[in-house]
């Protein structure tokens, strides 16, 4: 009996290596990417918007026959999402993403053993070429520019002059968000007052939710939100009927009643930038950003909301003066 | 600046807030005092939560019938206690690492059925706030008080039930036995394992009804993890309220609170940094564990496996 233990697991040793073997003699024509992720990748925020644009890659390049790509998502443990990038590395993918700025001392640490690895992370502007580094690339979203595009569509739509903001903790991309969204609200309508609450938390939604019940509380007719933790406070949106504003990934299913727009971030064209370095040689070293003028970032509107054409306008016209220039929303 | 905080409006914002955010805290704890006092550490709470969360979620948006959610939460709570039990009591296994283990069973399972049979984040029309006649009409407490959903009502049931359960019956006598006691309550004739048995199916029927509470009753919406820690909580809050269902609600109260005001301490725009602001529940709550509850002992037994000598 023990005999036949032993022959079994070495066969499936065995056919174990042949397949990997397999599978690497495939990469030579296919481009490989690995992309790990803080939440899941339908949460309707940052994660789901990588999945999507991963997605747009694939249709671009040619289908899955061309280009394959593997999801690790809900890695909310920096340790898990190492050893996921490491194995990932280990594996022979061309380019292994890890999507979220808590990601990167794992990086620092991983991306020197696999120098022929192209790694990129983000939202950062940080590469590590000054650490000696040359295979990380980093990319960033300058989400303050659809937030202040929101923050003009909310001023001008608020009635109580009282807008909610729930965000996740005061950093990165989501400061940005929020920074945007009430200078714009301050620039359409002074006399706005915009209350913000930081819950600590990306995951907490329970706590989000009772966030956005405060603001509604304080007379809030208008609220807007960023992180995957938003679903709750969306849900107390609708609930009151007070209008939302999303961004990183489309929220309007959530609520069609009351959305009203989402900032979306659409990373496949920095993604097609990095495949053609990677193909020319570069493995990293250069800093990425989605803007509304590269069409990283636009803004898309909920048809089911009815939304008056003069505001619809001025967002448009708001979009423009930060696409020419004329509006300067940079932090 | 502290003036704003004392309006009417401010104050009651918080009792409500509060009294809504104690709710999965309340049936959590409740659920793990019984276990606790048996002897049994269930740190599996959160898991629990998760399955009674995706459980009711699930079931309600389906059947369109939120009782059924409720029933359906209920039961793969028990069953999960169950299972919980077989490996703590029968199995003897060690329950600290046990508990993580099924933590991380139900963070998966709730995941994996979440991906498989729901695909994306979806909303449900949970339970609607009920106003209770007559007492709902007192004047601004009643808006704090009796104009809540369901599940938040049961919650707060929930506490004296427990206590005359614990204190005044006769299964209440065995559950304090069998956790101080073990070979003596044996010796009398008291059932040991069946009773630690009862009190751990019970404890996962209550963490899947408190995960319930936040899918179908308070958040209506189920996500990946969407319980984020609260169970841990609510295992904490049990030592904090001195193994007692009163003193749970205590507990339960005092953090819920806090956290409500530090909501409307951020709202108002108070000079306090949102870190400092999001910090201040559980500073408080520590302070209150140092300053009030440390003469209380755990039970005896907790923890420890029952053999039968000889």
């Amino acid at each position: 009996m023990r005999k036949l233990a032993k022959w079994f697991s070495v066969l499936v040793m065995a056919s174990m290596l042949m397949s990997a073997c397999g599978g690497g003699g495939a990469s030579g024509e296919k481009f490989r990417i690995a992309v790990v992720t803080p939440s899941a990748k339908n949460d309707l925020a940052f994660s789901q918007s990588i999945y999507e644009s991963l997605l747009k890659v694939q249709e671009a390049q040619g289908g899955p026959e061309k280009l394959e790509f593997v999801i690790s998502e809900g890695m909310f443990v920096v340790d898990d999402a190492g050893a996921a990038i490491r194995d990932y590395a280990s594996q022979g993918y061309d380019l292994v993403i890890a999507h979220g700025s808590q990601y990167g001392s794992v990086l620092q640490e991983i991306a020197p053993d696999f120098p022929k690895t192209s790694f990129a992370w983000g939202t950062t502007v940080d590469t590590f070429v000054d650490k000696g580094i040359t295979n990380v690339f980093a990319y960033e979203a300058r989400s303050e520019q659809g937030g202040y595009v929101n923050g003009v569509m909310a001023g001008a739509l608020t009635k109580s002059n009282v807008i909610g903001v729930v965000g996740p903790i005061e950093t990165g991309d989501a400061k940005l968000y929020v920074d945007g969204f009430v200078a714009g609200v301050k620039a359409q309508n002074p006399n706005a007052q915009v209350n913000v609450n930081w819950i600590g938390s990306f995951s907490d939604v329970a706590l989000a939710s009772e966030a956005a019940q405060t603001h509604v509380k304080a007379g809030a007719d208008v609220m807007a939100g960023t992180a995957q933790m938003v679903v709750g406070a969306i849900g107390v949106a609708k609930e009151n009927n007070v209008l939302w504003f999303g961004t990183q990934a489309s929220q309007t299913s959530l609520a069609p009643e009351v959305v009203v727009a989402n900032q979306i971030y659409d990373w496949s064209g920095v993604i097609l930038q990095m495949i053609d370095l990677i193909g020319k040689g570069t493995l990293g070293g250069q800093s990425f950003a989605i803007t509304l003028e590269n069409k990283g970032l636009y803004i898309e509107f909920n048809p089911a909301y009815n939304l008056p054409a003069e505001v619809k306008q001025l967002a448009e016209a708001t979009i423009n003066a930060i696409v020419t220039g004329a509006i300067n929303v940079a932090p | 600046m502290i003036g704003e905080l004392l309006t009417a409006q401010v104050l009651l914002g918080i009792l409500t807030s509060g009294i809504r955010l104690a709710t999965p805290y309340l049936y959590a704890a409740i659920g793990e005092t019984f276990g606790q006092r048996s002897g049994v550490l269930n740190l599996g709470v959160e898991g629990q939560m998760l399955v009674g969360a995706f459980a009711a979620f699930y079931v309600a948006r389906r059947t369109g019938s939120l009782w059924l959610g409720v029933a359906a939460a209920l039961f793969v709570g028990a069953l999960m206690g169950l299972i919980m039990a077989f490996v703590s009591i029968t199995l003897h296994a060690q329950q600290g690492i046990s508990g993580i283990g099924f933590y991380l069973f139900g963070l998966g399972l709730s995941d994996l059925l979440f991906q498989t049979l729901l695909g994306t984040v979806q909303t449900v029309s949970g339970f609607r706030p009920l106003a209770i006649p007559l007492l709902s009409r007192i004047p601004v407490l009643g808006e704090v008080f009796f104009n809540q959903n369901l599940l938040v009502y049961g919650a707060y049931l929930l506490v004296p039930i427990a206590a005359f359960v614990m204190d005044k019956t006769t299964f209440g006598l065995k559950i304090r036995a069998v956790g101080e006691n073990p070979e003596a309550a044996d010796s009398l004739g008291v059932n040991v394992s069946l009773v630690r048995y009862i009190t751990v199916t019970l404890g996962g029927a209550l963490s899947g009804l408190a995960g319930a509470s936040l899918s179908i009753a308070l958040l209506n919406v189920f996500q990946q993890n969407l319980t984020s820690g609260l169970g841990f909580i609510a295992v904490a809050l049990v030592y904090f309220g001195g193994w007692r269902p009163w003193g749970v609600l205590a507990g339960a109260l005092l953090f819920s609170m806090v956290n409500a005001l530090q909501l409307w301490v951020q709202v108002l725009g108070l000079p306090i940094p949102s870190e400092f602001a999001v910090m201040m529940p559980y500073v408080l709550t520590i302070l209150a564990l140092v300053v009030a509850v440390q003469r209380v002992r755990p039970p005896t037994a907790l923890t420890k496996p029952f053999v039968r000598e000889g």
